[in-house]
């Protein structure tokens, strides 16, 4: 049976048929969700994908959270169901609560687009299996919301739990604190970060590397050896 | 029919930098003596029926889980007369 | 205000009316009471002033445009040509494209942020009503010079509005240009262009016609916004001694557009629509009578279900608002309720306002009664059409006598280099990252080439490896020097861009920046572009396909230089096949292709070093463009170059300089024999590049130029950590990269 690997359009979402095609590069079977529709089509993983969902009003990601499809992707990641959240499904999981702590406006208050350089911290969760700890790679990163920032003690406990899955190398683009730009869950199921391993997956399309293709391979080795 | 205010400001803590680029920029447009600037959001709620107790709560309830993020964000609710 | 109706206005032949408030002339408001046989109700005196204003009819250019019409070369590749929403031509393997460049100067201006937001908006939609679904957007922009106070206004908002538009329709900013000039102080350019790909079966038409067709307004609702704005905005232009009307901005709703791309597109593929029109300029008044003009001519609308964000707003005013994101379908009946569905799940608004009739007049009603009640066609396409005097501008002369040839030259080495170190740190040869890193480029996952290559180029079919690229270019200071040849350099410079990508050179879309076309100098400078152009395109076999006139870019009496913006779209049949322009491989070789002229007239080094505009342009020989082109594309497809970059402003070093950043290697140069170094790095001849030959593929490379009657000229070698003229100065890359990538982001910060 081939891995389903579901990800969310919810209205205003633009990376999703650049994640859809990520799912099929990696070689698992892409679904896509809606996210008005409770029901996760069997899917085995969730991409939560970039944009602006809801054009980013309110706050990022505040009220995509509340989509119905959210009510059956957060019950199923408690239950350890894979879920990646790429910039704007990074904001969807720190407002619903998925991962701690939050995003806030670049600190320089510009949109920023370039080619990011990434040390992946935690190569043991579910999506960065492929990778090896202290791995330099190099994905797009864009975003207006991008500073993630938490509380002292929430910072602090995810050091020492190892749960700073990727940090900013070289620059930190967005003023991020401690220079985080992506986060797991303590069960290392529900991953987050602001950079689009998704637009990094073909030699010749974006940056010329394919260095994001190891998060949809992990993900894919995970679920066919489980 | 009634209005409640919701103020949602960053918490005092987090970094305001569209705060400090208006801050920065009262200077220069001959505006002295301003000591700090933060930026917030404002919600007119227009309330159907009585802002009693319940609708306070509920109002309340709503600013917590939606309007803000108290992550980031305090949020006060004020009846406008 | 009690309501103005058919009715009324027959009954009270005399009442005055502010045709003149409005931008009509008196002659034009008398021909609207001959051609209905009675005085215009309000409502239809609303519909005809803005769309018989400038920006609406083109009734100063219109004259000169048709040549394009006219002069048109054999090309099999067009669908549609000029007169639709955007032109549509064959890219092969069944699928079409469709682009277009369009102007949004003034409103950009005002209100920076928002006017071009809704500019990016505006063109998005244009292209989506074609039946494609938008794969990129590429922005020209022009502003004052680079150190002016309000420059700082102008940009940072500009680049803002099209980022904080554009990003979040999720569509990749692939190219456009970055140019400063004192020249554009109060009339910035903003010019936004667009590219849409469907399939041949998919193109849709603006027209409506079907008897009892139902006509459906969707998208956002309807506001006061930016009520009269075409017609005043670009009939008159500001004069700081006199209070100017400055009517609403119109604030985009990014979201909202990406709601209606999104639903349309559904809409599309389940073949429910018979016409479509979008709502730009001129609002409901343009979307109905274009539609009713080009279908069978009778439409009957109910005013009143129109969906109001404002319920304040009066007829006249629901009529003339440019409320943006919004579209406008003509639906057969039996698939209305799907559309209505459809609508729904995207949370898209969408009201059937009326329906398309028998006869052969737009009527409009309000609220059971008629106001509105024209033939459509004379609203739509039988504007006033001027005849506007022009004459060669008694200054030419002397401008063109001013030859920057005898500007002095640099005398020494260390003059040499430091001029090349000044010129490439200027802010119109400065790196322009500052500006599209607040673009996103990767959106869609197709982009294969962006800025700051030749030209953006992105896949349209992931299973074939077909793409499409585009560049668009100008140069102002060229035009002023000589408009006609002027405008056909912005074509070859762009042509040239396309076909250093490896893509072959389709057809052309244009966006015509000119001051007042009441001043004749102003007037001669179009006729000219206009010619030049049609010409040129003719000679290229290129065809015009479509584009955008804007005139009044003046403040006062000054107008801005002549701005022909050139947009060429190409195809490559496999973009794995694509050049690039950094030179990323130690030893390859450099060839020069093309001849080297002393040719300094509005060169980058001529307004650098000397602040100096005059002389002539660089001669152009199109016959060298299209052989340059057909040796770029053959190099690219057979694998003989990995690297190309064309020559432009800036000449050699800019070129040169550019390519070795990008690549992060340098190059070693010898001047070739029979120049001297300082027109080997600084002329602008035109129908020249640059290419990067592995040492594998010499012979092979150098023989096709030969057999095919090329110059190429071997100039040096990829190399090292600098640029080094041999015999004359080297430059560290780190030292250039200081120069070259500091300068922008000191002026903006």
């Amino acid at each position: 049976m081939t891995t389903r690997i579901g990800v969310v359009t919810f209205p205003g979402t633009l990376d999703d048929r650049d994640s859809l095609r990520a799912v099929r590069l990696a070689g698992a079977e892409p679904v896509s969700l809606w996210h008005r529709d409770k029901d996760l089509h069997q899917v085995d993983a969730v991409v939560l994908a970039g944009g602006f969902s809801y054009g980013d009003y309110l706050r990022a990601g505040a009220i995509s959270r509340f989509s119905p499809v959210m009510e059956t992707i957060i019950e199923q990641a408690k239950g350890g169901m894979p879920v990646l959240g790429i910039c704007n499904g990074f904001q969807v999981l720190t407002e619903a609560h998925l991962l701690p702590g939050a995003m806030l406006r670049n600190n320089h208050l510009h949109f920023i687009c370039r080619d990011q350089k990434l040390r992946v911290e935690n190569a043991e969760t579910a999506w960065t299996g492929d990778y090896t700890a202290g791995q330099e790679i190099s994905v797009p990163l864009k975003n207006m919301d991008g500073r993630y920032t938490a509380d002292e003690r929430t910072l602090d406990e995810l050091e020492a739990e190892g749960r700073v899955a990727f940090r900013y190398l070289d620059v930190n683009p967005n003023g991020s604190l401690r220079d985080i730009a992506g986060i797991t869950n303590a069960a290392g199921n529900v991953v987050g970060l602001m950079p689009h391993p998704e637009h990094a997956v073909e030699p010749l399309i974006g940056t010329g590397r394919t260095d994001g293709l190891p998060f949809f391979t992990s993900v894919l080795k995970k679920l066919v050896s489980a | 029919m009634a209005r409640v205010v919701v103020d949602v400001m960053l918490k005092p803590e987090i970094l305001d930098p569209q705060g400090q680029a208006v801050q920065r920029a009262l200077p220069r447009l001959g505006f002295e003596g301003i000591a700090d600037v933060r930026q917030g959001k404002r919600f007119e709620l227009e309330v159907e029926g009585p802002v009693d107790q319940a609708a306070l709560d509920r109002i309340h309830k709503m600013a917590e889980t939606f309007l803000a993020n108290t992550v980031i964000e305090d949020f006060t609710v004020k009846v406008e007369a | 205000m009690s309501l103005d109706t058919v009715k009324n206005a027959s009954e009270t032949p005399d009442a005055s009316q502010p045709w003149k408030e409005l931008g009509l002339k008196e002659d034009e408001y008398a021909r609207i009471r001959e051609i209905l046989g009675r005085r215009p109700t309000g409502a239809e005196l609303a519909m005809y002033s803005v769309m018989w204003s400038e920006h609406c009819s083109y009734k100063s250019s219109k004259v000169h445009l048709k040549q394009f019409g006219e002069k048109v070369p054999q090309n099999d590749a067009m669908l549609v040509g000029i007169g639709e929403n955007a032109g549509v031509v064959d890219v092969g393997q069944g699928y079409a494209v469709t682009f277009k460049v369009e102007s949004h100067n003034h409103p950009s201006y005002i209100e920076p942020y928002q006017g071009a937001a809704t500019g990016i908006g505006g063109i998005v939609r244009d292209i989506l009503a074609m039946g494609a679904r938008p794969v990129a957007v590429v922005d020209p922009l022009r502003f004052g010079a680079a150190d002016h106070p309000d420059t700082k206004r102008v940009l940072p908002g500009v680049v803002a509005g099209i980022g904080g538009y554009g990003n979040c329709l999720g569509l990749p900013n692939i190219g456009g240009e970055v140019v400063f000039d004192a020249c554009y102080q109060g009339n910035p350019l903003v010019n936004a262009g667009c590219i849409g790909v469907m399939k041949h079966e998919d193109i849709h038409l603006a027209k409506a016609s079907g008897p009892g067709n139902k006509v459906i307004l969707y998208g956002a609702r309807t506001g006061g916004d930016g009520i009269g704005g075409v017609s005043v905005l670009a009939s008159e232009t500001f004069d700081d001694t006199k209070p100017t009307k400055r009517p609403a901005v119109q604030v985009g709703d990014p979201f909202q557009e990406k709601l209606l791309i999104e639903c349309t597109l559904e809409i599309f593929k389940e073949k429910l629509v018979a016409g479509i029109q979008d709502l730009g300029g001129a609002g409901l008044s343009c979307a109905t009578s274009e539609l009713a003009s080009a279908g069978s001519g009778g439409m009957r609308v109910e005013l009143d279900t129109v969906p109001l964000r404002d319920a304040t707003l009066s007829p006249e005013e629901i009529l003339m608002s440019e409320s943006q994101e919004r579209m406008c379908a003509i639906v057969e009946p039996q698939h209305v309720d799907r559309f209505m569905e459809i609508c729904e799940k995207w949370d898209v608004i969408a009201t059937v306002i009326g329906e398309v009739t028998e006869g052969e007049r737009l009527e409009i009603f309000w609220h059971g009664e008629q106001i509105v009640d024209v033939p459509p066609g004379t609203v739509a396409h039988e504007g006033p059409v001027y005849h506007r005097p022009y004459a060669r501008p008694s200054w030419q002369d002397a401008l063109q006598a001013d030859d920057a040839g005898k500007l002095p030259r640099p005398q020494t080495s260390e003059e040499l280099r430091a001029q090349v170190l000044a010129l490439v740190s200027s802010p119109n040869q400065a790196s322009k990252s500052w500006v599209t890193d607040q673009y996103d480029r990767f959106v869609q996952g197709n982009t294969v080439l962006s800025q700051p290559e030749d030209a953006g180029m992105v896949r349209i079919d992931e299973e074939s490896n077909l793409g499409v690229a585009m560049s668009t270019d100008g140069n102002g200071r060229y035009a002023k020097l000589d408009p006609y040849a002027g405008a056909q350099l912005a074509l070859a410079e762009s042509y040239r861009n396309v076909a250093a990508t490896g893509a072959k050179p389709l057809a052309i879309s244009d966006c015509l920046n000119f001051g007042s076309p009441e001043d004749p100098d102003v007037m001669w400078q179009f006729a000219e572009a206009c010619r030049g152009l049609a010409d040129a395109c003719l000679e290229l076999g290129t065809p015009v396909t479509g584009g955008n006139v804007s005139l009044y870019n003046q403040t006062g009496e000054v107008a801005i230089h002549p701005t022909p913006v050139v947009a060429v779209l190409g195809v490559i049949d496999d973009v794995n096949r694509r050049t690039p322009m950094a030179f990323k491989e130690t030893g390859q070789l450099l060839y020069l292709l093309g001849d080297t002229a002393e040719e300094f007239g509005g060169s980058a080094w001529s307004q650098v070093v000397h602040d100096h505009l005059g002389g002539l342009p660089p001669k152009v020989d199109l016959g060298r463009e299209k052989l340059l082109g057909e040796i770029l594309i053959s190099a690219s497809r057979d694998g003989m170059i990995d690297a190309a970059h064309d020559l432009s402003d800036g000449g050699v070093i800019q070129a040169l300089t550019e390519s070795c950043l990008r690549g992060g290697n340098g190059a070693r140069v010898v001047v070739p024999e029979g120049l001297d170094a300082f027109t080997f790095l600084f002329s602008e001849s035109a129908g020249r590049a640059i290419v990067s030959v592995p040492r594998s593929e010499e012979l092979r490379f150098t023989d096709m130029c030969g057999a095919r009657g090329l110059p190429a000229t071997r100039i040096g070698v990829v190399d090292g950590e600098e640029i080094e003229v041999q015999g004359e100065f080297s430059l560290p890359l780190a030292e250039l990269r200081e120069a070259h990538e500091a300068t922008i982001p000191a002026l903006l910060a």
